[in-house]
This record gives C-alpha cells, structure tokens and sequence, in this order.
C-alpha cells in the first residue's frame, strides 16, 4: 500500500455507493487505488439519506442509460449480499392505484416493465393487490405487482463495499476535499484542502451533490448539479402500518412519489418529498412538507400514524439532466466523469461499478485480475439476530456481546466497538455502522456510553468527539 | 446458559422495583430484581437535586440519597439482584414465565418466576416524537441525557442553551446549566401553563430570570454542524403566528417535552396497553391482562414523584405475594374517565378492598370537585382547590363508598372532574 504523495492507479473521488462500488470492483485488478471523501466518514453524503429501494425496473424507458444501468444493477445485488453481507431483501414492490387514471398509468408502468424484461411483473385487481398487501387502503383499485424489488440498507451497503475494497488493498482518505488538481504528464496531482496530496493516472469524479465542484477543479467540463431535497420520517419498529412490501404511489412526471417502506431492519420509512433547493448543504426538514407525507402515506396505508413517528431526516438527490452523466471526459484527460446520479443510482451502483471499469479500461488502463482478491468480507454477529443461546455462546469469548448499550435496536458493546476499529469514530458513523442511537429513544439512554467507548478505543478526548466530524462537537466543556 | 428460579422476578431496579421487592420478601417469598445499570436507584442516581422523600422519608432528600435509603431498606433481605443485566426477552405464555437476560459478568441468564413486575420506567420523548423540523446539527439533546453527561460524567454539553418544554426535567436542568456556566436563554412551552411542578418554575427559572414562553412552539433548529439557534413561533387562538417568529441564538437545545413508558419488552409479551398512559392496563391487583404479570411506577404511569412510585410499587408487591398465595378480588368493577379526565390507573377497583386510584386531569381550574359515579349515580364527592393536567390527583375508594355497586350485574365507576 502506498502512503503519502504516492502515485496510484486510480484515484475515486467520492465515497458514496458509486465510489465505493467502483473502488471495489476495480480491487479486484493489480491496482494500487484510492477512495478519497471530503466528510469524516465514508457514505455520509447523498448515500447515506435515499429511500434505500432496489427499483423494480419499471419506471423509466431503456432508451436511457439510467434504465439499463439500473436493471442490471437490481440483478447483481443477491451476489453481492452474500458476499458482502449487508441488509437487504427482496420483499417485492406493489404501485397502487387509486383512481380509475391511474390504473391507465399502471398499464403503461406495466408495458414499459414488459419491454424491460422485468421478470414477474404483473398487473393486480383489488383482490390481488390487497391479498399481496393487506394493508393498503380498502378504496385501492388495483396495480402493480414486481416481485423482485427490494430493499437495502444504502449506508451499510457502502460500509460492505469500503470493507471489502480496503480488505483488498484500496487506500481510503477521509475529511480529504479535493480543492485543487493539475496535470503533469500522464499524472493528475490532487491537492486536498489540507495539503495533502495524491498522484494518480487516472481520477474517478463521483462526488455527488459536488461532482459539478469537482469538474472544475480539474478545468473539465462544465455543468450544474441541482439539488432536489427528499424529507422523511422514520416509524418506530412496532407501528401497525408496517407493510410487507414497498408501497409506490402512481409516479409523477417528476418523481416516483411518496412511499412507504418496510426497512429490511424492520422500522417504517415514509417519503421521500422532492423539492429542488439552491444550497447543497440544506438538509433541514420543514413543516410543510413533512405534513404532506403523513397525509400521502396515509392515502395509500390508513394505519399511518404520527404518534410511530421517531424521526425525521432529509437526503438530496444530485440531479443533473434527465439521464445519468457516465463517460470518459472530453475536456481533459483519463478523468471519468460520473454525475447526475439520481434515482435509480442506488439500484444501478453495482453496474456503475462494471461500467466504470469498462470505460478505464478502454481508456487504457490495465486490469491483470488479483490471484488472491477475496470478494468475501467477514459476517458480524447483531445481537439484535441473535436468540439468547447464541448470544451466550458468543459473550463466552467476549463478555461485550452481552453488554447492552442501546437496548432499543439491541445493540452490544462488542458490536460499538467493531464499528470504532473498523474506522467509524463519529457517532453518526456508528450509528449508521450499528443502528445505535437510531431506534425510538434516539440516542437518550446510550449516547453517552457511545462517547466513552469511542474514547477509551481511539484515545481522543471529550472535545474530539462529533456527532459527523468538522465543527459538529457533542460536548462544550468538561468539568 | 446458567439458570436460576425464583417465586417472583422484578424487572428493575429503581424506587419501584425495590418497593416492590421488598414487600415480596417480607411476605416470605424468593425474589430476583434484574436492572440493566451497574447500580441500583434507576434514573434517582443523576437527580442531584433535593425535593425527594417529603411523603415516603419525612424528608427532603437528593436522588442518589432517596435512592440509598430505598436500597438501605432491602440489604441484608433474602432478594438476589443483578446489575448490568438487561432483559432482552421476556416468555410470560405459561404459568412459570421465562426472563433472558443479557450481562456482561454472566453471559445470558435464563430466569424462571411463577411472577413477574414489571418496573422499567419510562424514556424522554424526543426531538422526532414532537416533529420539531428544521436542520440536524449536534447540540440537540433530552434534559435527561444532558442531566447524565453533567452529573454522572462531569461533561457539558453547551454553553448557551433553549430549554424547548417545561416538564420538570427541563426545569431542573435549567438551573444546572446555569450552576455550571451555561446561559440558558429561555425555557419555551407550547401550552398556556407550565408542565412542570410550580416548585420548580418558581425555584429554577425564576431565581435564576430564565424567561420562560407559554404558547410557544419550536419551528425550527437552525445550524449546519452545531445548534446555531431556534426559531420561535408564538401561537394565538390556537394558530401559529409566523408574521411574530423570532430566533434565540443558542448552542444547544435541551428537550423536556414529556415521559413514556418503556413497555416494548411488554408488548412483545402480549402486554396490553392503555393509549392513554402508554402503560398496561392493570386490574385491581395491578396485574396486567397477561396472568402473573404485574406494573408500577412509571412504566405503568409517569407519576410526578417518586414518592408516589414508591407507594404505588409497595401495594404492588404486596398484591403480587397474595396473588402468588392464590388470593384474587371476587368481584371488581370497571373503571371509566369520566369529563375532563385524561386518565385513571389502575383500570378496575376492587368492590371489596380499599383501592388507590391516580388520575389526570386534562384542565387547569380553581375550586373543581371530584365525582365518583357508580352506574351514574354520583357516590362520592371531593373538594379541589387547584388542579392542573401536570399535577397527580389521587382518589380513595374502599368498600363503603362502592357498596352500591354490588349488586348490579356489570357495574362501572366512573370518575369525573366538574
């Protein structure tokens, strides 16, 4: 592994799911590769705040990139679950109609779907729509059926990812923003805001919401990333709205609407709005919008209440064109631009990852397969699966396995501290790593035994401690 | 796994779970008390403050004391218990229910009681429970977190804080931050009248000139990183006035907006549940709808103090030794809120016994009267001088005043606030 100001292979700026399915994909090859981010963690972009649905390859037309992407993408996610072991689930998606039009928007869905290749869609009467989920709104009149839709858990996802890619040898550089480039020879020399610099013969531009930022700091090409804001709110585990399928409204022209989804962790995620907004950075939520989710939630699960209501959160999608932006630039080169990515990025990621490496490789680069690339990375035992039995069994070898410190999700001292020495110090790392602090209590009862083991692991004082690195300290004095 | 069987297993170890251990062992029975911190006293440990023990000790005590004397009380008694154990599961479907609980000193502990009490407390309502839109920074935080990080572990968490809810934690804290060179800016209340007890508005924000705003709602949290402020937004005939928004700038936001019963391991055990407290529905005995299952304190309700938990948790435990002697009330009635009551625990009266009610009101009136109603026939009344939704009533009601009640085929009582 290289250090310092070496010179790598490639260089991945942007370790969202596109960079960290990239930054994977290419450890497969003998290549010294690097994954910078800008935050204190990876995934704590874009990535870390989406509806976390693997798309059923229905809503858009093949003849746009993002559709074929996202049909392969929605088929590599099995594979990539047994190897990576990351939440997710294949609990199938229902769209449901509620006035006589939308049942027309349904058969169009339905046609596009066909045309698609999407395997097993189907066209529902009321019966059939509320025997596959009995908690829809009596008045539904039919929909859509797709049973290969699912859902991930997009952070863990990119945790999975980042732990098999630095298992095979990526270099991963956070709190690294790439303020300044240059290009001598075949090299790109990256100059973070910090100083510190990486050297690299090729450079991956998947910054996200900043990939516009990033093209220019390279002289690329020019274009404008927009942000369209997503509000949710977050059901406590025990809400009867729960459904067993993801619910999708009938898509409007400018989104796939407000949905409700069972989290493969078992909570309820209703939303997302969609909100174009000039500042990258405003992730707040309002009450207006929050209002209008409850009452579309509502329209489609009557069961929908506010009182399961544990919290709120808004993500940003990076919307640029219609179509995703994937190629080699033509402006400058050996940088691969890929911007734009929007909904289906998610779904589509793993096939960004294969396309990316394409594109790289006919742009010269050589990819010489690792004998020893292991695509595999360890599972970790969750408390929270586990009966009382095997949970005696693992608390036999260490004791912190049976040391609850966030009894809401059921997460074990033992689980915290893996997360600390897998590199997540924030505790929103670890709450994204572990699902600590993310249950109905929202972090009253643990976060302080969070702060105390992050620092009796890492040796970082009281004043060090951030809830997501930069300025967002938890403590203002000590005693 | 080790295993281990008692007459009866306290799930808890504070002010109500050690009452109600007690009474278990004095009546000659084994009991275990299982609390997940490493010491006994539950949330009494960071409640520094003194106002406990007027009723239970003749006193006026801190937490951490209250919390001594009650443990005082059961040393050198035959009741096992196990700190830092966390009961993860609960099996209550037969007659011997089964308890696995999670310790870092034992591993898993399989526990086996013909009773079970439950004693779990309650958690803080948070910043998503209340919906408070607005940006995500650090600097958010429950007075209850706040209050552990600077009482227990000697680390604040701000400089310049909004207190947004007037419960009694929220107060108390007011003046905490304060003793340790924090600014507290205002404490902020949605509802015309405070939540939290007058003591405490008049001995937390007042001596120390906190300001504090009725009828004002949190709109917003302003901040990219950190707290930077909130936005304030007073409400008028019950409507929002944006036109009369203003932001307090501030580093922190402690939350005080109200108590939960903790009764997911309930739930899961087929516990059910009153919406109005989001305690158990308990009979005259305390006991749950699951046999052999009984609550106090404030999983069951949240009480105003824990004087009364502790009294609640004794006549708990005591009703827990009879039951396990085969004692049951042969004839009960149901209770009913009548108007202008919020809630009434426990949820059905003994016609035979005495019985302690604790209700709610859900109005702020001077000179009220209490009703007590059997099948609309008013049976009792009281003079109230003041009462107030955030001040606990209590009611008695022994044989005399029910004796009306028996001999009707489906009698209920009904308690109502005019």
């Amino acid at each position: 592994m290289k250090q310092g100001s070496a010179r790598y292979d490639v260089c991945i700026i942007g370790a969202g799911v596109c960079g960290a399915n990239i930054a994977r994909r290419l450890s497969a090859y003998e290549l010294d590769v690097v994954l910078v981010d800008k935050e204190a963690d990876v995934s704590f972009g874009v990535s870390k705040a989406n509806s976390g649905i693997v798309h059923g390859g229905f809503h858009h037309n093949k003849k746009y990139l993002k559709a074929r992407l996202e049909i392969q993408g929605a088929m590599m996610f099995d594979r990539l679950r047994q190897e990576l072991d990351f939440p997710f689930k294949r609990c199938g998606i229902v769209v449901a109609a509620l006035h006589e039009d939308e049942m027309r928007a349904i058969e169009q869905l339905y046609m596009q779907g066909v045309d698609n290749g999407v395997i097993g869609i189907e066209m529902c009467s009321r019966e059939r729509i509320l025997e596959l989920e009995p908690k829809l709104n009596p008045d539904v009149l039919g929909g859509l059926w797709v049973p290969g839709g699912g859902i991930v858990e997009p952070y863990r996802f990119v945790f999975s990812l980042v732990e098999s890619a630095k298992k095979n040898g990526v270099q991963i550089l956070t709190d690294f923003k790439a303020a300044a480039a240059a290009r001598a020879g075949d090299e790109w020399t990256v100059r973070a805001e910090d100083g510190r610099v990486v050297k690299a013969r090729y450079v991956v531009n998947a910054a996200g919401l900043y990939a516009d930022e990033v093209s220019a700091v390279f002289g690329a090409e020019e274009f404008k990333i927009k942000p369209r804001k997503g509000e949710y709110y977050l059901l406590d585990r025990l809400t009867k709205a729960r459904p067993d399928r993801v619910v999708f409204p009938v898509p409007t022209s400018v989104s796939k609407g407000m949905l409700v989804i069972p989290t493969v962790e078992g909570t309820v995620l209703i939303g997302p709005t969609a909100e174009a907004v000039g500042d990258k950075a405003d992730l707040a939520t309002t009450r207006d919008q929050l209002e209008k989710i409850l009452s579309s939630a509502r329209t489609m699960i009557p069961a929908v209440s506010e009182y399961d209501v544990i919290t709120s959160f808004a993500g940003l999608r990076p919307t640029l064109e219609e179509d995703f932006y994937i190629e080699m630039s033509k402006a400058v080169p050996d940088l691969v631009q890929v911007a734009g990515i929007q909904s289906p990025g998610l779904t589509a990621s793993p096939a960004i990852g294969e396309y990316v490496k394409d594109l790289l490789k006919k742009a010269g680069l050589k990819l010489r397969e690792k004998p020893d690339y292991d695509p595999f990375v360890g599972k970790r035992p969750h408390v929270k699966d586990l009966s009382p039995y095997e949970v005696d069994e693992l608390a036999a070898a260490d004791p912190a396995y049976a040391n609850m410190v966030c009894r809401c999700e059921k997460v074990s001292e033992a689980e915290i501290v893996a997360a600390v020495r897998a590199g997540h110090t924030t505790l929103d790392g670890i709450k994204y790593f572990t699902r600590a602090q993310m249950g109905r209590c929202q972090g009253g009862f643990c976060t302080y035994k969070i702060v105390k083991i992050i620092m009796r692991e890492t040796g970082l004082s009281w004043d060090q401690i951030t809830k997501n690195g930069g300025d967002s300290r938890i403590l203002k004095d000590a005693l | 796994m080790k295993e281990l069987n008692f007459d009866a297993a306290v799930i808890g170890g504070g002010a109500a779970g050690m009452a109600a251990a007690r009474e278990l062992d004095a009546a000659g029975f084994s009991v275990v008390i299982i609390e997940r911190e490493e010491r006994l006293g539950g949330i009494l440990g960071q409640c520094i403050h003194n106002g406990f023990g007027l009723i239970e000790f003749n006193e006026e005590l801190t937490g951490p004391e209250f919390a001594e004397r009650m443990q005082e009380r059961i040393e050198g008694t035959g009741i096992r218990t196990f700190t830092g154990a966390t009961v993860m599961e609960m099996d209550a479907r037969a007659e011997i229910k089964t308890l696995y609980c999670y310790s870092a000193s034992l591993g898993v502990l399989r526990l086996n009681a013909r009773a079970v009490v439950l004693a779990m407390g309650c958690r803080e309502r948070n910043r998503g429970n209340i919906r408070i839109p607005g940006d995500r920074p650090a600097g958010v935080y429950t007075a209850g977190l706040a209050q552990r990080l600077v009482n227990i572990e000697g680390l604040v968490p701000g400089k310049n804080a909004v207190i947004i809810g007037s419960g009694d934690i929220g107060l108390i804290m007011a003046r905490r931050m304060s003793w340790v060179g924090c600014k507290v800016h205002a404490v902020v209340e949605i509802l015309p009248y405070p939540s939290g007890l007058t003591r405490n508005i008049v001995q937390c924000l007042n001596d120390f000139g906190i300001p504090l705003y009725l009828s004002h709602l949190t709109t917003r949290i302003i901040g990219r990183e950190r707290v930077e402020g909130v936005e304030i937004t007073p409400i008028e005939n019950g409507a929002l006035m944006h036109e009369k928004a203003f932001v307090i700038p501030c580093d922190t936001v402690l939350l005080s907006v109200g108590l939960v019963p903790e009764n997911e391991l309930s739930k899961g055990a087929g516990v059910e549940l009153n919406p109005m407290t989001g305690g158990p529905m308990v009979d005259s005995m305390l006991m749950t709808n699951v046999p052999g299952v009984f609550a106090c304190g404030n999983v069951l309700h949240v009480h105003d103090l824990v004087d009364y938990v502790a009294e609640e948790a004794r006549r708990a435990g005591a009703n827990v030794a009879r039951w396990l002697k085969g004692a049951k009330p042969a004839r009960e009635a149901r209770l009913k809120s009548g108007p202008n009551v919020r809630y009434l625990a426990p949820s059905r009266v003994d016609l035979d016994g005495d019985n302690k009610l604790y209700l709610r009101t859900l109005i702020v009136k001077n000179g009220a009267s209490l009703e007590v109603k059997v099948n609309n026939r008013v049976v009792k009344t009281r003079k109230l001088a003041h009462i107030q939704p955030s001040e606990m009533i209590t009611v008695e009601l022994g044989p005399k005043d029910l004796e009306s009640a028996a001999g009707l085929p489906d009698p209920t009582v009904e308690v109502a606030i005019v």
